[in-house]
């Protein structure tokens, strides 16, 4: 068990700066998902608190203990793998045990921690195969117990379920918040897919080009998405925006085609803003209905329990996820409503949250 | 299930094929034939003639001590040869691995060695080695009669060896550098988050996983030290001194053609064509079984 504290870290390779200066504080036993596109850093930000990447500037501490010139061995950190990185010529239980081998654990004590670690991974009765001859699922189990026998404070997982299938992605992903309560060793876990992060995550850290744009539990990031980046990036279907200026009485929309009707935001009349709002949020009412934006029905997707709805506003897509057993056809017109409360606001310039007056609104239907 | 174009009539099939075929028995089986016809008979040196006498020129060669030194002093030669250009081979490629700017450089810079003929870089080294200027000079000036291949038979075998080695080294460390490349970055990552150093690293994980070319590298640096070693022998000692450098091929050529016995020459090639694949049989049967193959 250990905290980590990074500090202005930074990483450049020859010209070009991939991560600019991140400041994190993961505590003792917390579960820490870092979410974002390829290409953000995050995988970068993980390999350089494992020690496997040099730090340009900026210090990682682990316990308390600056790790900046550590080898990697001397950090006390294990890490599985997005390709798993199994010991081809190794068995599965030399693969396991190898961590012990090179610290010196004599034979007898190294096959009993092997075959623990092979019972809590069901593992058992594969310890002698090659990795060859092992699923993907298996093979992501065997990372995974690489990784447990060393009994690491720190555990670093680099998008380790990336390479399985949906059906076993997320029976590892149970599996790993199950071990993760087990242990309940400090835990970093770095992925591009939302649905790992929000399900896995006890703090979800959101990162895009480099930064963090956000840090807080899922739920917070999701109901309160600190810029436009991470509105869109969380939650599928992604938020719908709006492009609007902030008028006297409400906002227009879409180069003033629409007009919306909000009460008092307290942003400044004129303002450019993006109104963001979820399709989860997005009732379907009959054209025509008061205070409704009208839209044309672009496609359906049939989800089983719902379906998405795509429609076209005035050449904007929006969509809208509804588990009403609602058909329209798709040409036909429909009217979209929602509650003020469920709008989020972003600046059009520099893209981060704007907070509005929600809390004293009533909740007019609009 | 692969797909295949296949041709519509087995002649065009072979008519594609000759080209190659006719290249094969022109250059290999032809001569390989005429030599095992020549072993079987006794030849007249200019020509007009032959005596078939079976296996009387193997049972001469077999008898003869000159024969027996030329096949230890081959083995001699084949065995350091090859340890010394695959082991400095090795251990460059593995640090090049470590520190890869401008490993395109390498590449190109150590195949060189490999191109230059046996006969050309034998010059070259027996310029470098010469015992009465450069270099070695100094040394025999500080250890009189220390290094003198002209009179010292190891000396002599020392120098052919180098002369090889070098040219082998270039095209061994193309070998490995490539499949150390070949090895996925984050095994070498993950040995390192198991705790294994650099050469704990290199022994546990790397090593075993480039045995497929150390394998490959072994039986083609065998082979050609018994038969890529002409050139050298020839222009740095022509064998000797006293004999110390007779190589098996070069014997062939100085019985041959030199003293014209042009039967007990032919049987002297097919011995070291045989010993040949010995050779490469007993490192399949016995090496082989100890590679890894991913």
């Amino acid at each position: 068990m250990a905290s980590i504290t990074i500090r202005g870290v930074k990483k450049n390779y020859a010209k070009t700066q991939v991560v600019h200066g991140v400041d994190l504080d993961f505590a003792s036993g917390e579960f820490v998902v870092i979410l974002g596109p390829s290409g953000c850093g995050k995988s970068t930000l993980l390999r350089m608190i494992a020690g496997l990447e040099e730090i340009s500037d900026g210090t990682i501490a682990i316990d308390g203990t600056v790790v900046n010139k550590l080898e990697p061995r001397e950090r006390g950190c294990a890490m599985v793998f997005q390709n798993y990185a199994l010991y081809p010529h190794m068995s599965v239980a030399q693969n396991i045990g190898y961590s012990l081998k090179v610290a010196g654990v004599p034979a007898a004590e190294r096959a009993e921690r092997v075959q623990a670690v092979a019972r809590v991974l069901e593992l058992e009765h594969l310890l002698d195969r090659k990795p060859m001859a092992l699923s993907g699922g298996q093979r992501q189990r065997v990372a995974m117990g690489r990784a447990m026998i060393r009994e690491p404070k720190v555990f670093l997982f680099d998008e380790p379920l990336s390479n399985l299938d949906a059906k076993l992605r997320v029976q590892m992903r149970s599996e790993i918040r199950k071990l993760h309560r087990r242990l309940n060793a400090t835990s970093v876990f770095v992925t591009h897919d939302q649905v790992e992060a929000m399900t896995l995550a006890d703090r979800l850290v959101v990162m895009n080009g480099g930064r963090v744009e956000q840090v807080g539990t899922p739920a917070e990031v999701y109901s309160r998405p600190a810029s436009r980046f991470v509105a869109t990036f969380v939650g599928a279907p992604a938020m719908n925006m709006l492009e609007g200026t902030v008028t006297l009485d409400g906002l227009s929309l879409l180069g003033d085609s629409r007009k919306l009707n909000v009460s008092r935001t307290g942003l400044a009349v004129g303002a450019k803003v993006a109104v963001g709002i979820r399709p989860e949020a997005v009732r379907m009412v009959a054209p025509g209905t008061p205070g409704a934006l009208e839209a044309s029905v672009d496609l359906i997707e049939e989800l089983g329990a719902g379906r998405v709805i795509y429609v076209d506003l005035d050449g904007a897509p929006f969509s809208i996820v509804t588990s009403e057993t609602v058909h329209p056809e798709p040409g036909s017109t429909v009217g979209l409503q929602f509650a003020e409360a469920d709008l989020h606001f972003f600046s059009s310039e520099t893209g981060g949250r704007l907070d509005v007056f929600k809390a004293t609104v009533p909740e007019p239907a609009l | 299930m692969e797909k295949r174009v296949t041709f519509g009539r087995w002649t065009i099939g072979i008519l594609f094929a000759v080209p190659q075929l006719i290249l094969i028995f022109t250059f290999f089986y032809w001569p390989a034939g005429q030599a095992v016809y020549w072993s079987l008979t006794l030849q007249q040196p200019w020509g007009g003639g032959n005596i078939w006498v079976g296996l009387d020129n193997f049972r001469s060669i077999l008898a003869n001590a000159d024969y027996w030194n030329s096949i230890t002093a081959s083995m001699i030669f084949a065995g350091i040869s090859t340890g010394l250009a695959m082991v400095i081979a090795l251990v460059l490629a593995a640090l090049t691995d470590r520190q890869l700017a401008g490993s395109w450089l390498y590449r190109v810079v150590l195949i060189w060695p490999y191109g230059i003929a046996a006969p050309a870089l034998a010059l070259a080294f027996r310029f470098i080695l010469a015992p009465e200027a450069g270099f070695m000079a100094v040394v025999n000036k500080v250890w009189p009669g220390f290094w003198d291949p002209g009179l010292d038979g190891a000396d002599a075998m020392a120098s052919i060896i180098i002369a090889f080695s070098w040219k082998y080294v270039g095209y061994n460390f193309i070998f490995f550098l490539a499949a150390f490349q070949a090895i996925p970055r984050s095994l070498i990552e993950a040995a390192a988050m198991d705790g294994s150093g650099v050469i704990r690293r290199f022994w546990d994980i790397q090593f075993p996983l480039i045995t497929p070319t150390i394998f490959f590298l072994l039986v083609i640096n065998i082979t050609e030290s018994f038969q890529d070693s002409f050139g050298i022998v020839d222009i740095m000692t022509a064998g000797g001194p006293a004999n110390a450098t007779n190589l098996m091929v070069y014997k062939i050529y100085s019985d041959g053609f030199k003293g014209l016995d042009y039967s007990g020459a032919a049987a002297q090639s097919i011995i070291l064509m045989f010993l040949i694949i010995a050779l490469t049989i007993v490192q399949f049967r016995f090496i082989e079984r100890r590679v890894h193959y991913r």
